[in-house]
């Protein structure tokens, strides 16, 4: 048997065992399925539609809204067009998600970074924030912020009024606006030269620095100017702040701008330390007795003095116990200078130009604010409630991407003599933010994606105007969530593309 | 220079020195190891100092020394100046909030719902439970059932109750329990589809998982109850619930998709070579040794995805159906009830609800993760 | 594991540089004491090392071998007792241990390269930045350390596309870069595969060669024969007996000495 079987060469199989044919098979099979599938429902909605007297296409685009929306950022009412109150949405949409990913990924760092400090009572808060935010819905926690906490605010006449001259009432938050003159411009052009000429200042002496071995002179000079400048404003500081908590110094004439200058020379000698301290502990006992002040009104005077000036005694002492850095050698990393170059150019512009920066601070009338500015509750709720959402997320990205560096690498930096922050900026914040990027990336998607809840608690976003008023109006159901979902496809797709190609070039090379 | 040295006692070990030990050397370790942690811990304790007692004492009732109002207060407490939370508005609609418009001579139905998921849940959760296999297939395909008459009526004598009068938790749980039976299976096909050789099966799976986890739920929400019922042959009506029960369907299988192919990416290539050695067909190997283990390596990621799906029922209170928030939401404007405290009472109560369920599945969660570790590394 | 007839014997040493200083202390660790929370791991440790030693740290997984080494560059820290290493004294002062780390390279038993910097940028990058050392210069240094190795051709390569031998080849490489006095390895052949074992030891073979100051910790007894010029073994955090590696290994005196050498020399 076995002979003649080999004889007669290898088996035959059924055709419809053959592994290719049985996938070309199956896959005939759902091809099919799907197209009659896809028939079936194309069918059905045709007869649904001519039942209910209903046309298709994208015509109706083109014709008057007939509605107005509360917040827009482009000019919008009853006359304007259909794809107009899609672009408002659109708008709308971008525009919490933008300002909710900048707080969220500033909050989310700061709660990854919290939940692993060795700061045990900052990690257990990070820890807490994150597991209650974390587990409870996000169309719950907007409401609440919405219903329970801004509706809840005071009526108009009776507004919270926050420093700043910010208010704050049932409709919403009430902000200073700011009235630029002409020649605030040039501060703004100013700012934002100071920003790329500090950093390219950076760019180029860390290039120097790593070529020849030394920052150049000048950055190195100018680096111990700003270091000094910098010691001296915040001399000027907390003596100002000293003053303020003990009147009697308050009184000394010209005591700021003398302590500043006398912690400033003291800083360029090796007892600079001693000075850090002093303005440590001036600044701490300020905002200390400040937030006492706030928090517990109640208590008698005498007693938050000292419990303040307790606390900051502790804290300077601490500062002055543990450690004694060695003062600023020409190899230390110039951060002084590019700082004082962000806030000291336009400064001196502002001044020189004779701009002004004035605020229309927000006025009760008998109703309502004349001027300021207001912000709808709808967005604030949103925004808040996205950020303190997605932020966990982040925290818990920031987390992982942090440990995913294993203490050998810090440890190997370590005994090769690098300084704390060179490690931090040479081996731990590379590689970590390797893994944080391509889930940050789908936490900025997921912020966009949840900001749809916006339509809940009324914000004009995306699906509220078009999904909700448009469709309720034109009826063109197809039409209308086919765009809609459009634009979140490619919101997504150009996300994942991002993050294909990123991925590919920060993989790290492996056998 | 003699370097021979050999210790003839050995040296016993002695207690740290006191700066190294006790709370103080802890606090200095964990709280003031440097200004700034000094700095930080101290903003902290004040922080604590300032909002502990006042949310103490808005959450705890009168007999623990707060300012709530327990249960069996009257509206009148809830409403006197400086009261805390209104507990005794919860406990007062705390039928609506579990079964909505239910009728309360039926409450024994849900109740039932309730136990056999609790019976069925419990021993699927525990690993070492015996009889895995016909508890899984009572719970995903006998327990639907019951449930479906159990609630739906209409047989066996019982009352029917169309699912308009369902409502609170009962829904709530409903909708994530479907979703949850309906994707995982739907969720492993197309995760296999995903992974498949043959392209037109490859492309269509691919097509599926990424449009649904491009779209923001509430626009599936939307899509299921506007467009499905024109889908349909004309004059067929679909339930509003089971609308928004295909569209959480749809949706949390794409995501499912996602974490099961990370599971069977995650195998090694040699079981997918032993499997097909064997001579095993696609179906049998896949269902008999790649989907087993890789379900079990994804189990984690499985929870983390229902959290998410249960987080996200929430989402049909927009589409009209009354969901434990919207149940909340809805009472809130209960003018028999209203106090300065009530929203916010109702919004505490639901955030409490759903917290405990989605903590409970995160611990569960992470203690699935330490074990299959461990069983990896012996 | 391996005995003395493992891979480094092969050829013979040349003792030309490897001169102990009698005057020349490079580490002194005096009265030393090490807690982990209330586990007391080390034990009135005194270790004094002469500039030039060679020495070998032998014992039980859990004897306090890593602690001890790695409380000389100060990754731990010592609760009582002194240690001075090349005159410095190591305190909380971040300056001085700065100061110390730049002077002493370390060795770990899992390489820890940087493994998003190429090979070059691993050996350069604390030339650069602790040391500023221009760039070109720290890269002629850098091939100088990797020819020693013997794999100059892997510079440009990325750690993980290297072998484990050749990882921790760079990793020596690294260390030597910065041109450190003293060198500390932490079990540095303990995670390689057998044959790559030889690769590694010839390349500490050749250190001691040149006269470095050097303590290992290492379960290759084969090496220490060969290079130590003592042999430390500790047990239960304390130093129980130490010799020159001829006496250590034919006459070991202490119980558990004569235990531990029974098992791993079988
Ligand atoms: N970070 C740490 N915290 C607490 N205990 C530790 C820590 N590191 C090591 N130990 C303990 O200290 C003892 C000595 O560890 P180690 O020096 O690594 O031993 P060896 O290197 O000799 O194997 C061991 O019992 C170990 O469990
Ligand atoms: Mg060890």
């Amino acid at each position: 048997m076995a002979v003649q079987d080999n004889l007669a060469g290898p088996p035959r199989t059924a055709f419809y065992n053959d592994p290719v044919i049985r996938g070309i098979l199956y896959q005939v099979l759902v091809g099919a399925a799907v197209v009659a599938f896809f028939t079936w429902i194309i069918l059905n909605t045709a007869a649904n539609l001519a039942a209910q007297n209903k046309s298709t296409g994208f015509d109706f685009l083109f014709q008057t809204s007939g509605f107005g929306i509360s917040f827009s950022l482009i000019p919008f009412d009853r006359s304007s067009y259909y794809w107009e109150a899609f672009l408002v949405g659109l708008l709308n949409t971008l525009l919490v998600a933008a300002i909710g990913i900048v707080f969220a990924s500033m909050l989310g760092f700061a709660i990854g970074v919290a939940r692993l400090s060795s700061n045990w009572l900052i990690a257990r808060f990070a820890t807490v924030y994150i597991e209650i935010i974390r587990n409870v819905p996000l169309l719950l926690q907007l409401f609440f912020w919405y219903f329970a906490v801004l509706k809840a605010m005071p009526a108009v006449r009776e507004s919270f009024e926050l420093p700043l001259g910010i208010f704050v009432n049932q409709r919403g938050i009430v902000v200073p606006r700011p009235m630029p003159d002409a020649e605030i411009t040039w501060v703004v052009v100013a700012a934002a030269v100071a920003l790329v000429g500090a950093i390219a200042l950076v760019r180029w002496a860390t290039s120097i620095r790593a070529r020849t071995g030394h920052y150049p002179q000048g950055v190195a000079i100018g680096s111990r100017i700003a270091g000094l400048v910098v010691t001296f404003v915040l001399g000027y500081l907390a003596f100002t702040l000293l003053g303020s908590v003990i009147p009697a110094l308050g009184n000394v004439p010209y005591l700021p701008l003398l302590g500043g200058l006398g912690l400033a020379g003291l800083s360029l000698t090796a007892y600079g330390f001693y000075g850090r301290a002093f303005i440590g502990f001036a600044i701490a006992w300020a905002v200390v007795r400040f937030l006492l002040g706030g928090m517990f009104g109640s208590l008698p005077e005498l007693l938050i003095v000292a419990i303040s000036l307790a606390l900051a005694l502790v804290y300077g002492w601490t500062m002055l116990s543990v450690e004694r850095r060695p003062t600023a050698g020409d190899n230390k990393f110039p951060l002084a200078l590019p700082l004082l170059i962000i806030v000291a150019v336009p400064a001196l512009v502002y001044w020189a130009t004779d701009a002004s920066l004035a605020f229309e601070i927000p006025l009760l009338e008998r109703f309502n604010f004349r001027g300021g500015m207001q912000l709808v509750p709808e967005m604030v709720a949103l925004v808040i409630g996205l950020t303190i959402y997605t932020a966990a997320f982040i925290a818990e990205n920031v987390r992982s991407g942090i440990q995913a560096v294993s203490k050998g690498q810090t440890e190997a930096a370590a005994s090769l003599g690098l300084r704390e922050g060179d490690r931090l900026r040479l081996v731990v914040i590379p590689q970590a933010m390797r893994v944080i990027i391509p889930p940050l990336t789908s936490q900025y998607l997921n912020l966009t994606k949840n900001s749809s809840l916006g339509a809940a608690i009324g914000y004009p976003e995306l699906v509220n105007v078009f999904m909700g008023t448009t469709l309720n109006q034109t009826g063109k159901a197809i039409e209308v969530i086919a765009i809609t979902m459009a634009v979140y496809l490619t919101l997504s797709l150009s996300t994942s593309a991002f993050m294909n190609w990123y991925n590919a070039r920060v993989a790290l090379v492996e056998r | 220079m003699s370097v021979s040295f050999v210790r003839r006692e050995m040296i016993a070990p002695q207690p740290a020195p006191s700066n190294n030990t006790g709370p103080i050397a802890w606090a200095r370790r964990s709280l003031f190891a440097t200004p700034g942690d000094a700095l930080l811990s101290v903003l902290a304790i004040i922080l604590l100092i300032w909002a502990i007692p006042p949310i103490y004492n808005f959450v705890m009732p009168t007999f623990f020394g707060g300012h709530a109002v327990a249960p069996g207060g009257t509206v009148e407490d809830c409403r006197a100046l400086g009261a805390g939370a209104c507990w005794a508005y919860i406990s007062a609609r705390m039928s609506f909030f579990i079964y909505g418009f239910y009728p309360p001579a039926e409450y024994w139905r849900p109740n039932l719902v309730f136990l056999f998921g609790a019976l069925l849940i419990a021993p699927l959760l525990i690993p070492r439970a015996p009889f895995k296999r016909i508890n899984a297939i009572l719970f995903f395909v006998a327990y639907p059932v019951v449930c479906f008459f159990l609630l739906n009526g209409g047989v066996f004598g019982m009352r029917a109750v169309p699912t308009e009068q369902w409502g609170g938790l009962l829904v709530t749980l409903v909708i994530s329990m479907v979703g949850i039976i309906c994707s995982i299976p739907l969720g492993i096909l197309l995760a296999l589809g995903r992974q498949s050789k043959l392209p037109i099966i490859k492309t269509l799976c691919v097509m599926f998982i990424e449009l649904w986890r491009a779209v923001p739920l509430i626009t599936v929400l939307f899509m299921a109850s506007i467009m499905l019922p024109l889908f349909m042959p004309q004059g067929t009506s679909v339930d509003k619930l089971l609308r928004a029960l295909v569209g959480v369907t749809l949706f949390s299988s794409a995501y499912l998709a996602e974490v099961v192919r990370g599971g069977l990416q995650a195998l090694p290539r040699g079981q997918y070579e032993a499997a097909s050695s064997l001579g095993l067909s696609y179906w049998k190997s896949m269902g008999l040794i790649i989907l087993p283990q890789a379900i079990k390596h994804v189990i984690p990621g499985i929870v983390n995805s229902f959290i998410a799906l249960f987080k996200d029922t929430s989402l049909v209170s927009i589409v009209g159906i009354f969901d434990l928030l919207n149940t909340v939401q809805a009472a809130s404007s209960d003018i028999d009830w209203s106090s300065p405290t009530q929203a916010i009472t109702g919004y505490l109560f639901a955030g409490i609800v759903f917290w405990i369920f989605c903590f409970a599945m995160s611990r569960y969660s992470i203690f699935m993760e330490r074990r299959l570790d461990t069983g990896h590394k012996r | 594991m391996s005995d003395m007839t493992s891979g480094a014997a092969a050829r013979a040493i040349n003792t030309a540089n490897m001169t102990v200083s009698q005057t020349d202390v490079a580490i002194d660790v005096i009265g030393m004491h090490k807690w982990y929370g209330d586990f007391h791991v080390l034990r009135d440790i005194d270790l004094r090392v002469m500039r030039g030693e060679r020495i070998v740290i032998a014992g039980p997984s859990g004897s306090g071998k890593s602690t001890l080494i790695r409380c000389i560059n100060r990754l731990e820290e010592h609760q009582q007792g002194r240690i001075i290493v090349n005159g410095t004294e190591l305190t909380a002062d971040l300056k001085r241990i700065d100061e110390v780390r730049r002077e002493v390279g370390m060795v770990f038993q899992h390489f820890n390269l940087f493994p998003h910097l190429t090979i070059l940028q691993n050996l350069t990058l604390a030339p650069i930045w602790v040391r500023g050392i221009p760039k070109a210069e720290a890269e002629t240094t850098a091939m100088h350390y990797l020819e020693r190795v013997k794999i100059p051709e892997q510079a440009n390569k990325f750690p993980g596309q290297l072998s484990g031998g050749q990882q921790q080849r760079v990793a020596i490489a690294r260390s030597l870069c910065m041109q450190p006095k003293i060198m500390l390895f932490d079990e540095p052949t303990s995670a390689l595969d057998p044959e790559m074992v030889k690769e590694v030891l010839e390349v500490m073979i050749n250190l001691a060669e040149d006269g470095m100051t050097m303590l290992c910790v290492t379960h290759e007894m084969g090496f220490a024969r060969q290079v130590a010029n003592r042999v430390i073994f500790m047990d239960q955090g304390q130093i129980i007996e130490q010799n020159d590696p001829d006496a250590f290994f034919s006459n070991p005196e202490h119980e558990r000495t004569k235990l531990f050498l029974s098992q791993i020399l079988h």
